[in-house]
């Protein structure tokens, strides 16, 4: 239950980080938070010749409200995101990072290493999917900017490259007359959900749903959005018959992984009715 | 083999060491600093037992590097009772509501919740709230009831 061997270095300036990344980007692993990562390498389940340690990188330390859009910087941490007010106009975020890990967890473990962790079971990664987030990476090579299903490739795995590091996610703040609904169920609190979905709906004034966003968490090997619940929306009343038409048209298509935890079944019923208790709870929450 | 000089402060006193950057925190306090209040159960992150207070906020020893509390200030359940034999409220209150038996995770408990009930309202308090705090602590003795009431008692008490 001790790390291996490796090298340390703490830079505190983004492009001390991008020049290591680009000498050593394939033997290294970046430390944020560390609090999925270090367990990790306490278990001897990763072994990285280097630690590039981040937490030291102030300018990734930042959250802004600007024109409409929240700029989290990748090193934010989840207690900070739970209590900002910045983070208020993006209710669903707010909602989903109360449930990840616990108290000690959210002190220390970054918004930008939960994204980067991929865990498809993972609170942000699914909200911020629905959100229509983009992910900003940076390497020496330049910058790119990422939409949720080209970052997210399957199972603990991103698009980034070795030499590049997750430095910014852009999340639309949430118009007028939306509402919002992070629903999941885990054996115990704090444990990564067997199932869950984070959802958005936007009604006009007669009550009638203009658009909707929809992801499900441990429903596939990344987070997915689910296209044909969200079109079940669009255009009608939300009431219990279009929820549950909705929330059944979106596991039609979903394969879970079945574990000791739950079976595939199981998973698939457990996320349909998730999903429909967090469409009408998000219809409720309309201001 | 690659190692670093660090200076961390615990409970107020500095300790400078040389150390390997795989050190944990949660084995720099225990060995280094000789500090063996802090347990460690199952230094992955789990079960709480290794809670230390990192510039105020309550965290997982394990998780954390001791190469990364350099030049930090750090509080361990050693700095609770630090005047003499006289307990601090919280540790008073578990032991008046019998919120512990074998005591292993004991340290833990303390180092999450005593922020929490330095700063919590006891007219907002509820059994919900306090639970939700203790849910990254492990417990195996008590079922929880006891320390949800040495809560409750400490809080009440922190108010008069």
């Amino acid at each position: 239950m001790k790390p291996p061997p490796f090298e340390y270095d703490d830079p505190s300036t983004l492009d001390e980080v991008l020049a290591l990344l680009a000498e050593h980007g394939e033997d290294a692993k970046v430390l944020a938070g560390g609090q999925s990562l270090v367990p990790l390498l306490n278990f001897r389940l990763a072994r990285p010749d280097r630690l590039i340690d981040v937490n030291g990188v102030s300018e990734l330390d930042y959250l802004r409200l600007e024109h409409g859009t929240l700029r989290i910087g990748a090193l934010v941490r989840h207690a900070r995101l739970e209590s900002s007010e910045e983070a208020r106009a993006v209710p669903l975020l707010q909602q989903a990072v109360r449930f990840v890990g616990h108290v000690q967890i959210r002190n220390r473990g970054t918004v930008g290493g939960s994204v980067a962790h991929a865990d498809p079971a993972a609170e942000l990664p699914a909200a911020l999917t629905a959100l229509g987030a983009r992910f900003r990476a940076r390497s020496a090579r330049g910058e790119r900017v990422l939409a949720a299903d080209e970052l997210f490739v399957t199972h603990l795995t991103t698009s980034l490259e070795p030499d590049e590091i997750l430095t910014e996610i852009e999340v639309p703040s949430s118009p007028p007359g939306s509402g919002a609904a992070f629903v999941e169920y885990a054996r115990r609190h704090g444990d990564f959900a067997l199932g869950g979905a984070a959802v958005l709906v936007r009604l006009d004034r007669g009550g009638t749903c203009e658009d909707a966003a929809i992801a499900l968490l441990a429903a596939a090997p990344t987070p997915v959005r689910a296209a044909e619940a969200e079109n079940a929306l669009r255009g009608r009343v939300i009431d219990e018959a279009a929820a549950r038409e909705a929330a059944a048209r979106a596991v039609e298509s979903i394969n879970p992984t079945g574990d000791i935890h739950g079976s595939a079944d199981y998973r698939r019923g457990l996320i349909e009715a998730l999903l429909r208790r967090a469409i009408l709870q998000a219809k409720e929450s309309v201001a | 083999m690659t190692t670093r000089e660090i200076a961390v402060e615990i409970n107020g006193e500095v300790f400078r060491r040389t150390v390997e950057p795989r050190l944990l925190l949660s084995d720099f306090i225990r060995h280094e600093a000789r500090l063996t209040g802090t347990h460690v159960g199952c230094e992955h992150g789990v079960c709480g037992a290794c809670t230390i207070q990192l510039d105020g906020e309550p965290v997982r020893s394990c998780l954390l590097f001791a190469v990364q509390a350099n030049g930090r200030s750090i509080r361990t359940v050693e700095a609770l009772a630090a005047h003499g034999d006289e307990l601090h409220p919280l540790q008073q209150a578990f032991h008046e509501t019998h919120a512990l038996q074998c005591g292993f995770c004991t340290p833990g408990f303390l180092m999450t919740l005593e922020p929490f009930v330095r700063n919590a309202d006891a007219a907002e308090l509820d059994d919900n709230r306090i639970r939700e705090v203790l849910a990254g602590n492990l417990c195996r003795c008590t079922g929880y009831q006891n320390i949800v009431k040495a809560v409750h008692l400490a809080v009440e008490r922190n108010r008069t």
